[in-house]
């Protein structure tokens, strides 16, 4: 049944990450240029535009598929725009999967760019304690609060050590050196973390990622259409799953103060539910993955991701990392692209950015980061309000 | 911060009904689903959010004043705006709490008391609610270390 619902990936392309402070259709049209020569297919063809759209950035609603579809030229595709926060490009991917799978389109452009503001995020002024971001920033929690919690949780919980966190930095670093998209290109020692300040005990700096400018374009198009233009052997996609949390949700979430009461109904793991969908789409276990592509929005929460998608058992992420398991040469790398640690996050882009990584990995193309024998990848994201994403590729 | 203002706000609450104002025993101040029993914190009124459950109708009523610790960390730098603002040289870096309710099956945030840093906890520690005042004077819960 699986293979029904497959979708061939015929092309990708990026616009590299960094802080250039250009306007963000720039990179979304290099990015759309680069994926459509990477496929063959004229833009002429694409039937059907996928934006992936962000709450920031000129006025609402400019960060959309039709921003892009004009700046390519207007040739009355059909468009759309997904808005899903860290999993809108995912989202995005799985606008244009529905209309291939129901035959409304044939092959689509899935596009997200970004342009990242100067400075710390901060809530709007005023006085609202009915807007639960003013109320944390009131009483003094802030984004790193989280991620700092759920390291800390790993500590306490599973013995997990500070020096595990900077290896996972030390790891990606390394896998991003040769990356030509990365925004950090640079190589890391043990030493070099632990001087780095710490900002929410116990993540350092050098533990947080960063915000930047980006974008990565998908063409993507039914395995019949991939077959008559010759591409009968790219990658497909066979799982994205978007799903929301379940009631009551386990972990108390950015910005919330306080977790979902479990007193009614039993607590629940968003993100173990996120890839757990994923597997049950494409029809395949985590015995089956080559190597995975997670949010390291901080270096301790790409351990959490390892044991979310079931790569090995809960507490167990660590042992993994010490063993060399999960860097490129590995049996399972993670990362292998440098994640978020080398790329700093372009929220639209981000979950096409991981995709694109498999599609290299998956075709070989990956250089000097490339995984042997790839054959099946997986990508897991999640983000602010619910969302979140898991998308598998195989060979 | 002007010293007038600073005194103008001691003993008003950062955050009008949010918490009881008793000095020694204060409590959060949630709400409960009558039909479900489901804890909210901050208060919910209007729909059960339980997604088995259609009620509508909630009561106030206080949260546990003491739980497990189920993590912590700090904050080693001034937050931004809405955290008031001191002179750089005067902000003193806190710690914070994760703290599991038994009886609500919950897990509230909240600073730490002043004093207490990350090096004197541990997960599991019993912890007790207590007030007291932010840099402006206004009055937070913050979690403490229970006797």
């Amino acid at each position: 049944m699986s293979t029904n619902k497959d979708i061939a990936i015929l092309g990708v392309g990026m616009h590299p990450w960094g802080k250039w402070g250009r306007n963000f259709v720039e990179y979304g049209v290099k990015a759309a240029r680069d994926a459509l020569a990477d496929s063959g297919v004229n833009w002429r063809d694409i039937q059907f535009v996928s934006g992936a759209a962000t709450i920031r950035n000129g006025y609402p609603g400019q960060v959309a598929g039709a921003t892009f579809a004009q700046a390519l030229g207007w040739q009355g595709a059909q468009v759309n725009t997904s808005y899903a926060a860290c999993a809108s490009g995912s989202q995005a991917l799985a606008a244009a999967r529905s209309k291939i799978l129901s035959g409304e389109c044939e092959v689509a452009l899935v596009i997200g760019s970004d342009t990242t503001p100067k400075g710390f995020l901060k809530p709007q002024p005023g006085d609202r304690p009915d807007d639960p971001d003013w109320v944390r920033f009131r009483i003094g929690i802030t984004n790193p609060t989280y991620f700092a919690l759920y390291a800390r949780r790993r500590i306490e919980m599973y013995g997990d050590t500070l020096e595990d966190f900077a290896q996972v930095k030390i790891k990606n670093a390394q896998h991003g050196l040769s990356n030509p998209n990365a925004r950090y290109r640079k190589a890391f020692n043990a030493a070099d973390v632990a001087a780095s300040p710490m900002v929410a005990d116990p993540l350092r700096l050098m533990d947080i990622c960063a915000t930047s400018d980006g974008a990565a374009a998908i063409i993507v198009s039914s395995v019949d259409y991939a077959r008559k233009v010759g591409k009968a052997k790219a990658p497909r996609i066979a799982a994205i799953s978007t799903v929301t949390p379940t009631f009551a949700s386990a972990l108390v979430e950015m910005p919330d103060i306080a977790t979902d009461s479990a007193v009614a109904v039993p607590a629940q793991s968003f993100r173990a539910a996120l890839p757990r969908k994923a597997y049950e789409e494409a029809g395949i276990g985590p015995e089956d993955v080559s190597l995975a592509e997670v949010y390291d929005l901080s270096t301790a929460l790409e351990l959490d991701w390892i044991e979310d998608l079931q790569l090995c058992a809960r507490g167990d992420a660590a042992k993994l990392l010490r063993e060399g398991v999960t860097r490129v040469g590995g049996r399972l790398p993670v990362n292998p692209s440098g994640g978020l640690a080398c790329f700093g996050e372009a929220v639209p882009a981000q979950a096409l950015a991981q995709v694109c990584e498999l599609t290299w990995q998956l075709r070989g193309q990956a250089g000097e980061r490339q995984v042997a024998g790839a054959k099946v990848g997986i990508t897991a994201n999640q983000g602010l309000f619910g969302h979140g994403s898991s998308v598998i590729v195989k060979a | 911060m002007s010293a007038v203002l600073k005194e103008q706000a001691v003993g008003v609450p950062v955050l009008d009904g949010w918490f009881t104002l008793d000095e020694q025993r204060p409590h959060l101040l949630g709400t409960r689903c009558t039909a479900c029993g489901t804890y909210y914190f901050p208060k919910l009124k209007g729909f059960c959010r339980n997604p088995d459950c259609n009620g509508e109708s909630f009561e106030e009523v206080p949260l546990s004043r003491t739980g497990k610790l189920w993590s912590f960390t700090s904050a080693a730098y001034q937050p931004p705006e809405p955290y008031v603002q001191v002179d750089k040289e005067a902000f003193v870096p806190f710690a914070i709490a994760a703290v599991e309710l038994a009886k609500e099956k919950m897990i509230v945030l909240g600073q730490v008391v002043a004093g207490t840093g990350v090096e004197s906890l541990r997960a599991g520690l019993e912890m007790e609610l207590v007030l007291e005042p932010l840099a402006d004077g206004k009055l937070t819960w913050k979690w403490k270390v229970a006797a």
